[in-house]
């Protein structure tokens, strides 16, 4: 009797089981996210560090071209001008995404609506191809093809923003592509056929309709690259030159925020100032991504396509 | 000009364009074969890099980069698959659920640098790990995390909803139903996507540059005891990897012959990513039609 009365009233093996499985998976979601806050706290903490602790004012290290964080300067302020940095890490970016969103949507309308399904078997594997390279062996090429090549044409070192420019241009080009079919595709059948069957032919279809039903797709896709431009590091370090100096040209050694962290962190000492505002770099970094992150959120619940 | 003729300009300037892009990629990975191919040998693979003299080869880089990337495997797969069966199977379509997706997105993007950093600010600086294999491995996981979870939870949604309720209607509890018939269902895919981010665990190099260290010390590769610090196995000693060394020497380093080096590690890098990419594609296919009896 008491045997029945236990079995009955306590928890069976395989609820406990599933209890079990359940808090596991528990466990394993909130690990990402106690390890997301932790990243966020730190960098926010060791880079907000240069203000509070070495009182440099915000406004002076966004706006300030000299960078030589050891010395001071003619007030005696310590010199910590990140702007420099800024300024090519936006070029880079902005230059790239320029340069590979033609290319990207070209590939993305073939893909999508010019070949058939053969087209895009061989071309998938292209795209994938492009993805896993890693990143040093797209700097490897561009320090011993593009950069010669520049500087044969033009003159100088040819390191600067053109060789950046054009290493992470075949670098984005692929995030671009894969994001921008992804949204051509979404761009419900039933268009292409009323648009068709007012008389339009191919090209007035894909340009009057067809692109700008998935627009905000597209949209999303160029700052996804512009992104991953901006956050790349070595490929970036291998080619620009490595000056902390404002960007001349496009083909004067220049320097940006992520190659100067690559550089610079083994360099210095933790907790004094040179350290402190390379940490402030990772900042800007950190909310440029975040940044972007936002906008990509933001054109989702504006744009996304009613059906 | 009239419609026809600008839809024939456009189809030709998309086809240009299509072309451009196919003769880039064919002169990277032609580039790369012609200049690294012919450069590896059995003795580039198994000989010790040189500092300063020409020669040196790659073996205790290609090792390390293995032996991370299984580390980082075993580390960020049970992480990943928990985190995709909660994100598949039991988060509810609330705001609780779209942070969490937002916390993982935010996870995804950031630039791996800012990975390595904070990894070399928690790990090699407070836990005190010092420049390690493991702090490389813990550092890599939380770059591989975001992709995997998403993939698995991709894998585990597109299992038809049918087998589920079949599950269900069988009186299999929550647990047994995701683990004898989800997980099963969905493993093609899940090891697809397993593979595909070892490829780009093994060619990644900035969040490692601060984690696992730019040195590769001399070691045993007899002493199979992992505490000694000298054997191979051993997770505390500093590991330049494949993709670092690549960085390295075309950077800081005065070795002689670093685009011979460069060229044939790149090679070698991306064969083995090749083999990844190949290995997910057909492995992914295979357990496809053997467990779906489809042809």
């Amino acid at each position: 009797m008491k045997e029945t009365q236990n079995k009955l009233l306590s928890k069976s093996k395989a609820t406990r089981e599933d209890y079990l499985g359940r808090s596991i998976c528990y466990f394993c979601i909130g690990l990402i996210i106690a390890l997301v806050v932790c990243i966020l706290y730190f960098i926010t903490t060791r880079g907000i560090a240069t203000f509070t602790q070495n009182h440099v004012s915000v406004w002076g290290f966004l706006t300030g071209q000299n960078w030589n964080p050891g010395g001071v300067d003619s007030h005696g302020k310590p010199e910590v001008g990140a702007l420099p940095m800024i300024v090519t890490s936006f070029s880079v970016t902005v230059l790239a995404a320029l340069v590979a969103t033609p290319f990207a949507l070209g590939m993305a309308i073939f893909m999508s609506e010019i070949a058939g399904s053969k087209g895009t078997k061989f071309l998938q594997p292209v795209i994938e191809l492009l993805v896993g390279i890693p990143s040093v062996v797209y700097g490897f090429i561009g320090l011993s093809v593009v950069v010669p090549i520049i500087r044969k044409v033009f003159g100088g070192t040819g390191f600067g923003i053109l060789a950046g420019t054009i290493v992470l241009f075949v670098m984005v080009l692929p995030t671009i592509t894969s994001l921008s079919v992804d949204s051509l595709k979404a761009v419900p059948m039933s268009y292409r056929q009323a648009s068709l069957a007012l008389g339009a032919n191919r090209w007035q279809t894909i340009y009057k309709v067809i692109l700008r039903t998935a627009a905000p797709g597209l949209l999303t896709a160029v700052i996804f690259g512009m992104a991953r431009a901006f956050g790349e590091a070595l490929a970036v370090q291998m080619v620009i030159g490595n000056a902390v100096l404002m960007p001349h040209g496009l083909v004067s050694p220049a320097s940006t925020l992520t190659s100067k962290l690559t550089t610079e962190v083994g360099n210095t000492v933790m907790g004094t100032l040179p350290n402190n505002a390379l940490w402030s770099l990772a900042l800007i970094l950190l909310l440029m991504s975040l940044f972007f992150n936002l906008v990509v959120r933001f054109i989702a619940r504006k744009g996304s396509i009613k059906k | 000009m009239n419609p026809k003729r600008v839809n024939n300009i456009a189809t030709g300037v998309i086809f240009a364009l299509v072309g451009i892009v196919v003769a880039i990629l064919l002169f990277l990975i032609g580039y790369i074969l012609f200049n690294g191919v012919p450069n590896i040998s059995w003795k580039f693979l198994t000989t010790s890099a040189q500092a300063f003299s020409s020669g040196g080869g790659i073996r205790d880089q290609l090792f390390n980069s293995l032996y991370l990337l299984v580390l980082t495997l075993i580390l960020s797969f049970p992480i990943a698959l928990g985190a995709g069966i909660y994100l598949a199977e039991y988060a509810p379509d609330n705001w609780v659920t779209n942070l969490i997706r937002t916390t993982i997105e935010v996870l995804s993007s950031l630039p791996s640098v800012v990975v390595g950093l904070f990894g070399y600010l928690f790990l090699v600086i407070q836990l005190q790990l010092s420049f390690s294999i493991l702090s490389g491995a813990i550092a890599l996981t939380f770059f591989n995390l975001p992709l995997l979870t998403r993939s698995i939870e991709e894998s585990l949604n597109s299992v038809s909803s049918l087998q589920k309720e079949a599950g269900k209607s069988l009186g299999l509890s929550d647990w047994k139903t995701i683990t004898k018939i989800l997980l099963p269902v969905a493993l093609p895919g899940i090891l697809t996507g397993v593979i595909l981010s070892a490829g780009r665990v093994f060619g990644e190099a900035a969040a490692l540059i601060y984690t696992a260290g730019q040195s590769a010390p001399a070691v045993n590769y007899g002493n199979w005891n992992f505490l000694d610090p000298t054997s191979f196995l051993n997770p505390m000693r500093p590991a330049e990897t494949l993709a670092v060394h690549i960085w390295k020497v075309n950077t800081e380093s005065v070795t002689p012959d670093a685009h011979l080096i460069s060229s044939a590690s790149s090679a070698v890098l991306i064969i083995v990513i090749l083999i990844f990419n190949l290995g997910a594609r057909y492995l992914g296919n295979h357990l496809y039609k053997k467990m779906t009896a489809t042809k």
